[in-house]
């Protein structure tokens, strides 16, 4: 294995340790020699791949952000969905991360929206989630271009969408919901596009 | 009379404003460079013969050069229609040159009839029946009008006998290889992704909000200058694509967006790869770009 590949891959372990721990602990209990211990490494070694706790927060929300964003991104590439299905597959990969991983979602929310401070300088603003935004940028310029969508401002629309699907993350998250998170992935698609069509 | 060497140019008005004529006017070397050749005939110039004599003589030429929009008939000159005179001196020319947006696309004068009116071989981008018989020795200058130096340095190289490398509108890649951004002094804000506030000022980028087509757009105009000192962006107007077969497009002051997304991307550009690179250029605020360049004191 070449050490490039030898070192991404355990940059990437780091982050997934990481990324459990924040989202269940959250990020201020969170310590580096936790996240060592998790994974068996020193404490000292994981500063050799992450200079400071912020950095790894970044670099974690960065790494959501692309996991999110190559799924929507599969979804946008297959031309022959109409808006309706595209929007009906994007409540899908939301829903089932925040089933199956609900790490990644809780992450977002818990740490990324709660601890504003730590994502400055080059997590400025929406940096450090642009894989994702980019994805659902192309996913409303398509939808409006082939005269399915409304034409609007970009954050009038993106918060009606990914905020919903927060919202019905954070809910489930909290145990709220009555019934499984994925029930309701027919109910919201239709909503969602009903919203924002043209 | 001796007989003259020099090469002959016809020059043919259909129905026109004069741009190209007038914008040629106002090269610095027109008189010169006139001299070089043999005007048989210009609607605004003294010329060897009347347009009667044009149409009624068959006369020679080596370079037709035509100006406005053509429609099949109903376009008339000395009571002969204008397209059919044009279309025989065109079979006689080694080079034939459409000057302007309207006798190369069709331009302004299109959009009152576009099932009729178009440009001498092109109807917007699609060629018509006149392209397949002088698509060989056919080169499109468009523009609105075009610019003085792009006819100027064409007749130079015809005369000069170079060799000219056309784009698939036949436009000259000496010009149209460029597009109208490269040398924009507002390039700085377009890559930051600072909008301009207002038309005529000296700060910002007009491709976000005020309609500049500049970065799709082929025409050199930053590079050598209108008038030998300014551009329209320049000056803080956008670019209205006149080089292009859709121009003009309605609306030509704002930026169609998808959902805040210019419509329209850079010449090339993915929309993923503009939006990967813009989102995070629009995340940093550059403060000397958010100010003034120059403070004027009240």
């Amino acid at each position: 294995m070449k050490a490039e590949t030898k070192r991404g891959k355990k940059k990437e372990s780091i982050i997934k340790a990481a990324l459990t721990l924040f989202s269940l602990n959250g990020f201020h209990k969170t310590t580096i020699p936790d996240i060592a211990r998790r994974i068996g490494m020193s404490t000292g070694n994981i500063y050799n791949y992450f200079a400071s706790k912020d950095i790894l927060a970044q670099e974690i929300i960065k790494y959501t952000s692309e996991v999110l964003g190559t799924e929507i991104r599969k979804i946008n590439q297959q031309e022959t969905l109409s808006t309706h299905e595209k929007i009906h597959k994007i409540v899908e990969v939301y829903f089932t991360m925040a089933t199956k991983k609900p790490e990644m979602i809780e992450y977002f929310l818990r740490v990324y929206l709660s601890h504003r401070e730590v994502f400055v300088g080059e997590c400025d603003k929406m940096i450090c989630v642009a894989g994702f935004i980019t994805e659902i940028m192309i996913f409303f310029a398509d939808g409006v271009e082939c005269g399915d969508l409304r034409d609007q401002d970009f954050f009038s629309a993106f918060g009606l969408f990914m905020g919903y699907l927060g919202g019905m993350a954070f809910l489930n998250g909290e145990a709220i919901l009555p019934r499984a998170l994925e029930d309701y992935i027919d109910d919201i698609a239709y909503n969602i596009y009903n919203a924002l069509k043209a | 009379m001796a007989k003259s060497t020099k090469l002959k140019i016809l020059w043919l008005q259909s129905i026109t404003c004069n741009g190209n004529t007038h914008s040629f006017f106002s090269h610095p070397d027109f008189v010169t460079l006139m001299q070089k050749f043999e005007v048989i005939y210009h609607p605004l110039l003294d010329s060897v013969y009347s347009l009667e004599n044009v149409i009624n003589k068959k006369l020679a030429c080596d370079i037709l050069v035509v100006e406005g929009a053509f429609r099949e008939t109903g376009m008339q000159k000395a009571n002969q229609e204008i397209y059919a005179i044009a279309k025989s001196y065109a079979k006689k020319a080694k080079h034939v040159i459409t000057v302007g947006n309207c006798s190369t696309f069709g331009g302004v004068f299109r959009l009152y009839d576009t099932e009729s009116i178009g440009g001498f071989c092109f109807n917007d981008e699609t060629p018509n029946e006149a392209y397949k018989l002088f698509k060989k020795k056919l080169i499109s200058l468009p523009g609105c009008p075009a610019h003085p130096r792009w006819i100027g340095n064409l007749l130079s190289m015809i005369l000069s006998q170079r060799q000219i490398l056309l784009d698939n509108f036949h436009r000259p890649l000496e010009v149209y290889g460029y597009n109208a951004h490269a040398g924009c002094p507002r390039s700085e804000y377009f890559e930051w992704k600072v909008d301009s506030k207002n038309y005529g000022h000296k700060e910002g980028c007009l491709f976000y909000e005020y309609g500049c087509q500049a970065p799709y757009t082929h025409a050199n105009c930053n590079k050598i200058l209108w008038n030998e000192v300014s551009s329209k962006t320049r000056v803080g107007t956008p670019c209205f694509g006149c080089t292009e077969p859709y121009f003009p497009k309605k609306d030509l002051w704002h930026t169609n967006t998808l959902m805040g997304i210019p419509a329209s991307m850079p010449m090339g550009v993915p929309r993923r790869a503009y939006l990967t690179i813009t989102g995070i250029a629009k995340s940093f605020s550059i403060k000397r770009l958010n100010e003034p360049i120059i403070k004027y004191k009240k």
